[in-house]
């Protein structure tokens, strides 16, 4: 029913974070929402309330970044100066996507070999802009993070950690791309390049075995024998240094399922991104993910809602014909701008909450100016919770 | 020699004449397909036929013509009103390769074994740039298009990835230089990269009156001078038309508007006048003024970039067909097409 629309069940932000049992607090939701400042915004709240926290956030806006007190990406978190006076403190840091690579090809490898990796143009390629190589990292780096996580009391530098993911082209590369990353690595194409180093292996390879030559004939063909060669090399450095690469995805994908988790779907009042929140919060029921509920950013609201948009137009219209008030005549109009938008969106955010009824819903006023300060994150993690 | 006869009257000349491709780019949430879509209209305009693409697999042309989701095939989307026609196109990196192995190499039955067992994936996902050389390439294909000695096309719009992707996008000859030195693939990328550095294209960028729109626009303005890619106009879109008149904006930023004639103005139009909707309309002139002084700020930050711009208003009923075409008649009326 219309008159229904808009009635949404509240999420209460405060309870999900002061909660201790509340570990892994996951931002997600299409780009250019406020995923990034709303991530940062819940850890300085989270801090702020006691906890120790931990957020990683993925290619901050500069002046969101310099709020925080993060002028470089070095890949560690950082104390954020000025939080903490109530026992709590925060921790920030920026993903450093191809660092969080090499340190796995580092750490995985034997010296010789990993520079042989690094040095590789086809690994250069993957590791600095393969599609889901940043989610992949985002993951690779939560999973970090989370060695560092105290549990019952251990001695521990955070307690909380909040992430924010990657800009995806949509939201559920998210999900999808460890996986994707994953699968591709474990795949039937890299096994037949390997193949010439794994003669008499399994049953499908001698299958295919008489258009293998054809396939490499035509690779060379048109990427060149050189390109080939780098190809195998690379590929065979990953099968030996990475055989175990799929179990860290499923081990990644794993622990957010696990209690403790909360997602928080992050949208504006806007068509595509919640459309966008729709597809996430289906995937994310799906997958059995722990929803905590739905962040809605720069949402309009207005003071005088008693004073609708077509009552302000009439009489701005009245008093313009009349040449009266033309100081009162502009300020109905404006007011009457601001119903009309607030029922627009009103009327797109009913539209999600009759579709899911049951998803809990935090509404943060949209801000003037972009955020500068922590003062600016503070407003916006109270704007949440009034 | 004699004179030249006069040129028939026109209209607003384009600033972009001799310009075949357009690539469409901007910060998430500006309205880059929006745009796209609107230039593509406009472009068509006086009979001419106009193709957009797509590369994002989002499928964003085709909710915004309101049509089902687009196959790999080029499609009518729209006729401007003089009989120019907007024809668009989801380009797949798959599948982009497998008609550029075909047409090269007559792979026919080869392809499909390839892409059985994931070399067609494995190539377009291991090999960032060879995916955009894929996507770039298939703009390339469509502006050197002819058929029966004309051309198919006579503008391609590309509704390009995000400002923060885009140099490296179109930057397909430094992406594929390291993975390919020589072969075909690498003297495709030479070719695309030679229009898309030539004269015969415009990069675009969408922005916003706010900050970080404007941020990410003038970094990439910076970074595509890097890489030698043509810079076109800066298209400042959802520009909203403030109610309040400069002197009242002024006197509303310092909280200084008049809120006895503002009380006397609500009785004498028969509404209420009291004290909670009078600070309720004063709040929200002075976010008003607070918002218009921000867009100032904005507004010169994107002409200190120096470029052609123009600017698109906010539709208060969101976007549809109708309004698209109201955005071309805007673009054309300010010399964008």
């Amino acid at each position: 029913m219309a008159a229904d629309r808009g009635k949404a069940r509240r999420l209460d932000i405060d309870a999900v974070i002061d909660d201790p049992e509340t570990k892994i607090v996951i931002c997600c939701g299409s780009g250019g929402v406020g995923k990034t400042t709303t991530a940062a915004a819940l850890a300085l709240r989270a801090a702020e309330h006691g906890r120790t926290v931990c957020v990683l956030t993925i290619d901050p806006a500069r002046r969101l970044a310099q709020s925080m007190g993060l002028t470089v990406l070095d890949n560690t978190p950082r104390r954020v100066p000025g939080v903490g006076k109530s026992g709590g403190a925060l921790f920030a840091m920026m993903l450093d996507m191809k660092r969080t690579f090499d340190e796995i090809v580092e750490q995985h490898a034997e010296p010789g070999r990993a520079q042989a990796i690094l040095d590789n143009p086809f690994y250069q390629s993957l590791s600095s802009s393969f599609a889901g190589t940043q989610e992949y990292m985002a993951m690779e780096k939560l999973g970090q993070l989370r060695e560092e996580l105290a549990v019952d009391g251990s001695e521990q530098p955070w307690d909380l950690i909040v992430v924010d993911t990657p800009p995806s082209r949509s939201a559920l590369d998210f999900l999808d791309a460890p996986k994707r990353l994953g699968s591709f690595l474990d795949g039937r194409f890299i096994k037949i390049l390997l193949a010439p180093a794994k003669v008499g292996g399994k049953a499908y390879l001698k299958v295919f075995s008489a258009g293998i030559g054809a396939v490499t004939g035509v690779l060379s063909k048109v990427m060149g024998a050189q390109v080939l060669t780098d190809l195998q090399t690379f590929v065979a450095a990953l099968d030996t240094t990475f055989g175990g690469f799929r179990e860290r995805a499923d081990a990644t994908y794993a622990l957010l399922q696990a209690p403790g988790t909360a997602f928080v779907v992050v949208a504006a009042p806007e068509p595509d991104a919640l459309r966008e929140a729709a597809y996430f919060v289906e995937r994310l029921a799906q997958d059995q993910m722990p929803l905590a509920g739905l962040v809605l950013n720069r949402v309009h609201r207005s003071s005088a809602p008693e004073l609708s948009a077509d009552r302000s137009m009439g009489a701005a219209e009245q008093l313009t014909e009349r040449g009266e008030h033309p100081l009162t005549a502009g300020l109905l109009r404006l007011h009457a701008q601001r119903m009309t938008l607030i029922a627009r969106e009103r009327h797109l955010v009913g539209g999600f909450t009759s579709a899911f009824p049951g998803v809990a819903v935090a509404e943060a006023e949209a801000q003037g100016s972009d955020v500068h300060d922590l003062a600016g994150l503070r407003a916006i993690g109270a704007s949440l919770t009034e | 020699m004699p004179p030249s006869p006069p040129s028939p009257p026109s209209p607003a000349e384009s600033d972009w004449e001799g310009v075949r491709l357009h690539v469409v780019t901007g910060k998430g949430g500006t309205g880059k397909t929006t745009v796209a879509g609107a230039l593509a209209l406009a472009l068509a305009s006086g009979g001419h036929r106009v193709l957009i693409l797509e590369v994002e697999g989002r499928q964003g042309i085709a909710q915004l013509f309101d049509t089902p989701p687009l196959p790999y095939e080029e499609r009518r989307m729209a006729v401007a009103p003089d009989g120019g026609e907007v024809f668009a196109l989801a380009v797949d990196a798959e599948e982009a390769l497998l008609e550029y192995l075909d047409l090269f190499y007559h792979l026919g039955r080869a392809g499909r074994v390839l892409k059985k067992i994931g070399a067609v994936d494995f190539a377009t996902t291991v090999a960032p740039g060879l995916r955009d050389v894929l996507l770039t390439g298939k703009a390339y294909e469509a502006v050197g298009r002819r058929k029966a000695g004309r051309r198919t096309y006579d503008a391609i719009v590309l509704d390009a990835p995000p400002t923060g992707r885009i140099t490296r996008f179109l930057n397909v000859n430094t992406e594929v230089a390291g993975l390919a030195r020589v072969g075909p693939i690498r003297n495709q990328a030479d070719s695309i990269m030679k229009l898309l550095s030539s004269p015969q294209t415009a990069v675009h960028l969408v922005t916003l009156l706010e900050e970080m729109p404007t941020q990410e626009t003038v970094d990439a303005v910076a970074e595509l001078h890097e890489a030698k890619l043509p810079v076109g106009a800066v298209i400042v879109n959802m520009v909203r038309r403030a109610p309040l008149r400069p002197a009242e904006l002024t006197a509303a930023a310092k909280g200084k508007l008049d809120r006895d004639e503002v009380a006397a103005g609500m009785l004498a139009a028969g509404l209420p006048a009291d004290a909670s909707v009078l600070d309720a309309l004063l709040d929200e002139a002075a976010q008003l003024a607070e918002r218009v002084a921000l867009e100032k700020r904005e507004r010169r930050t994107v002409s200190e970039l120096g470029r052609p711009t123009y600017e698109l208003p906010l539709l208060g009923g969101g976007v549809d067909v109708g309004a698209l075409h109201e955005l071309a008649g805007e673009l054309r009326r300010q010399g964008a097409a």
